[in-house]
């Protein structure tokens, strides 16, 4: 039998031997990598975060919060608010209905179908959502309304609520879904009553990060509701609305250092409103994570 | 003599009618449930067919004055009615895989990081952190880029590189002010690093534990227990999460077209301004008067979609091939 | 403990299954020596002083001394949860990656104490090798399983050789040698499990550690994994963790015996009584050994 060579002595110390020295070399610059990996975009959000907080804070006061140009944005807040609640008004009872199709109407095929559809609608650029909106609403009707803003925002939700609803849907002990067969409660009595109250926690989840999301969309705002008059403030859904992400927009590409100061404040305003919805939700998905498992 | 006690068994009408009347409700409410999410799915599935459909729509004025060739013209020329997708198509190009480049490797090192090294404690905090910078709205981010990213980039970044690797055609001689396809790639690349690395993440935390133990124990590094067990078991997953994050490079258009500089022509440099698709349609759709001009814009759009629409596609498809081998074991 | 024995040890004597010598003090009519110390004479790969060990606040493992030979098979039985599995890990060092793990006491691995600072533990788990309860083959050939580690470790040259004889070794050569490309996954339970003490042996370690190896599979495949013990003991030191009595009985030299310590405030595991493996299952000298041997209880 030939001799393979992998004699090593076990008496020896028990510190790296062969080419153990070298690996673990290696081995160590790889785990540095990595670590360095994390720390770059830890930093990269750290400066973004300070940039937006050092520069936007400056612009901060009661005034800039309540009125509106070229002080303020409070009619642009105000907007942005409006065009948001309708989209998640209209996103969030079609995201769940769809989520309870599928737990519990689907068969295979429809499922297939379906989760296709919500993730080819999540990929789908928003800028692509704005032409849509575009066709369908502003050109026909010949002019812009944040209405049609909603509505491409809630194509943006949907399946980012869907989705939610449907993990936490799922979630639904079977045996909850058992009991109330037993007792001869209906399906829809079983639904209404037991299964979406056990998940309204998800799903309000869902829908928090659905708001924050919708919040901070851009595109389809350009197409629908980019012409307005931002010095005062505006209710009707059947107009353009002011609105923050088209301000912020507009004032970066202008170049006028005044206006810059009030991207940042709109800015910050807008990062913070996203941040402390983002965190809320993330704290009550862990809450009711828990709640679940229990 | 004892007599059995009579017992009347007739039940008094008026339950019957309401047990009835309850079984009817039932039966409503169960079928308007169907219905209504029934209606709720084919909204969805209408809506997308619309999307596409109103893409196709708009374009068609472009589609039948260009056809094919739009994709292959670089002349844009609004005035003259003289409009061509080369050079968006090549900037989208170029600035997506640009940002898949250099966010592809960065973002599986961090998902390495967070399912590896990091403690669990540190993982809660920081994996979180890296989530958030993907809701960063993307204007803020072009703003943040314009005024800050776009100097730094153009005053230290840009002359070293040239400087050092000025010999390769991409590093060519920086020009204007920052506003270029490098920055908007860099831009993209900080979009897509934290959806790539948080799908790599809990792809990683998936690999099951005693394969690893397994590796260890055979007296392999830390590093040789990666790259001989983690990364094999999930490479077609970390592909189709890298085909996510390019969807979103490609699609972007907002923080694009505030940091790009809204060039024309095809360059070989990554330090020239440029454009891309969808930068193109936010940057010239407000202004676009004509017919044609609105047409090709929608041209630009339904090439994006298609775009968009494949990746997508091809994510899914090797994503649901990787779910099927690991539940083959 | 003299390390001549070891400057001896060329390769070819450990290809070679060699019975190693064994001193016994036996005395007919005394009562057996139960005491650790009884193979004085021979070197022992491991001595363990007096260990204890906690996760975090929870002591799994209390008092344990023993030395285990050299050469031989060591059995490690006991009811579940009283810490076999965990003395096992820690003599490779696998408890490491367990969060708030900790030890007292000393592992000695020939005269070194294995959790000392300048210990690399990749160094450890190359010389002591573990085969896990659960067969876990890589999702790659079964070539490329038994080849990743050599590769490693630079055991580039001869490498088809190294396969086949560790194949060989393991008692799977016959069974898969047309289909070495072919997954690892397609194979039986019994012969995953093979494979995965071929891929353990590929790389010579010193010291083989078994969890449970044919806890997971049916009596043939357990057999000859059985088998397989024999054949390799004269090659490694093996040390092995069984809920099964009979299999300790059949295969093992010197058994160790572990039960829950009840007595202290917080119950944890120890080591009730170490012998050879005749005494203990004929004549243990501790009740408990004999309440559990005679399966009263556990």
């Amino acid at each position: 039998m030939a001799e393979l060579g992998a004699a090593f002595d076990p008496t020896a110390p028990l510190s790296a031997s062969g080419n153990l020295r070298r690996r673990q070399f290696v081995s160590r610059f790889s785990e540095a990598t990595a670590t360095g990996a994390a720390v770059l975009a830890i930093a990269v959000l750290a400066i973004l975060i300070y940039t937006v907080a050092a520069r936007g804070a400056g612009a901060l006061s009661w005034e800039f919060l309540t009125t509106g140009e070229p002080t303020g944005i409070g009619p642009a807040l105000i907007g942005t608010a409006v065009i948001v609640a309708i989209a998640t008004a209209i996103a969030t009872p079609v995201g769940v209905l769809i989520a309870i199709y599928l737990t519990e109407f689907a068969g295979p095929r429809a499922t297939r179908i379906m989760k296709a559809t919500l993730d080819l609608t999540n990929g789908l650029p928003s800028i692509i959502i704005g032409l849509f909106i575009f066709g369908l609403l502003i050109k026909p009707l010949e002019k812009q309304m944040a209405f049609a803003a909603s509505v491409a925002l809630a194509v943006i939700q949907l399946p980012l609520i869907a989705r939610g609803s449907l993990e936490v849907l799922l979630l639904v002990p079977g045996n909850l879904r058992e009991a109330s067969d037993a007792l001869g409660v209906s399906r829809w009595r079983g639904v209404i009553g037991v299964i979406l109250p056990s998940a309204l926690g998800g799903i309000v989840t869902a829908t928090v990060l659905a708001v924050a999301r919708a919040a901070g969309e851009t595109a389809p705002l350009i197409f629908a509701s980019s012409v307005f008059d931002a010095t005062k403030v505006g209710l009707n859904p059947f107009e353009a609305l002011p609105n923050i992400p088209v301000t912020i927009f507009f004032l970066s590409e202008e170049g006028n250092p005044t206006g810059f100061t009030r991207a940042w404040g709109a800015s910050l305003v807008l990062i913070a409103v996203i941040l402390f919805a983002s965190l809320g939700a993330r704290a009550l998905l862990s809450r009711n994570r828990e709640r679940m498992s229990r | 003599m004892l007599e059995p006690a009579s017992v009347p068994d007739v039940r008094p009408p008026r339950r019957n009618r309401s047990a009835e009347r309850l079984r009817r409700i039932d039966r409503i409410g169960d079928g308007l449930l169907y219905g209504v999410c029934a209606f709720a799915c084919l909204l969805a599935v209408v809506t997308l067919l619309l999307v596409a459909y109103e893409s196709v729509n708009g374009a068609s004025p472009a589609i039948s004055k260009f056809g094919l060739g739009f994709l292959t013209s670089t002349t844009w020329q609004p005035n003259f009615g003289e409009f061509g997708a080369g050079s968006l198509i090549f900037g989208t190009a170029f600035s997506s895989f640009f940002a898949l480049l250099l966010g592809a490797p960065i973002a599986i090192a961090i998902g390495l990081y967070l399912s590896e090294l990091a403690p669990k404690g540190v993982r809660g905090i920081v994996s979180p952190l890296v989530e958030m910078l993907a809701a960063i709205p993307s204007v803020i981010l072009g703003f943040w880029g314009i005024l800050i990213l776009a100097p730094f980039v153009h005053e230290r970044i840009e002359p070293f590189l040239h400087d050092t690797l000025g010999f390769l055609p991409i590093f060519g001689e920086p020009q204007t002010t920052g506003a270029s396809v490098f920055t908007a790639s860099l831009i993209l690349t900080i979009m897509i690093v934290p959806i790539i690395a948080s799908i790599s993440r809990d792809l990683f935390l998936a690999v099951p534990r005693e394969l690893q133990d397994g590796a260890s124990a055979l007296g392999a590094t830390r590093w040789e227990v990666v790259r001989g067990v983690v990364l094999p078991s999930t490479g077609s997953g970390v592909i189709a999460a890298s085909l996510l994050g390019l969807g979103r490079a490609l699609g972007e258009a907002i923080a694009v077209t505030q940091v790009i500089g809204a060039g024309s022509e095809i360059k070989a440099s990554l330090f020239e301004t440029g454009d891309t698709l969808a930068g193109r349609i936010a940057n010239q759709f407000p202004g676009a008067i004509t017919e044609l001009h609105q047409a090709s814009l929608f041209y630009c759009g339904l090439i994006l979609l298609v775009i968009g629409l494949l990746s997508n596609l091809l994510a899914q498809r090797i994503g649901r091939r990787f779910a099927y081998a690991q539940g083959v074991k | 403990m003299s390390s001549t024995l070891d400057s001896l040890d060329s390769f070819e004597q450990r290809l070679a299954p060699t019975p190693a010598p064994r001193l016994r003090i036996q005395d007919q009519g005394a009562p057996p020596d139960t005491s650790p110390h009884r193979h004085i004479g021979i070197e022992a790969v491991f001595e363990a002083k007096d260990i204890s060990i906690f996760y975090g606040r929870k002591k799994a493992l209390a008092g344990v001394s023993l030395r285990i030979p050299r050469s031989e098979i060591t059995a490690l039985i006991g009811p579940s949860g009283c810490g076999k599995t965990t003395f096992l890990r820690s003599l490779n060092r696998m408890n490491d990656s367990v969060p708030n793990f900790r030890i007292e006491g000393q592992i000695l691995y020939h005269g070194h104490d294995m959790y000392a600072g300048n210990v690399d533990q990749v160094e450890v788990r190359r010389r002591i090798g573990m085969v896990f309860q659960k067969p876990n083959p890589f999702p790659k050939s079964i070539y490329d399983n038994i080849a990743w580690a050599p590769r490693n470790l630079g055991l580039k040259h001869d490498l088809d050789e190294r396969v086949e004889q560790a194949l060989r070794g393991a008692a799977l050569w016959d069974e898969v040698k047309d289909r070495l490309k072919d997954s690892a996954l397609g194979l039986s339970g019994g012969q995953q499990q093979r494979l995965c003490i071929a891929r353990a042996i590929a790389i010579e370690p010193d010291v083989l550690l078994l969890d449970e190896p044919a806890s997971a599979l049916d009596p043939i495949a357990t057999a000859s994994i059985e088998e397989l013990m024999h054949t390799l003991k004269g090659r490694f030191t093996i040390v092995i963790v069984t809920h099964n009595m009979q299999q300790a009985a059949r295969v093992a030299d010197q058994t160790a015996f572990f039960s829950l310590d009840s007595s202290a405030y917080e119950p944890s595991g120890t080591l009730v009584e170490f012998t050879d493996t005749a005494t203990m299952f004929t004549n243990p000298a501790d009740p408990r050994t004999r309440d559990y041997v005679t399966g009263r209880f556990g």
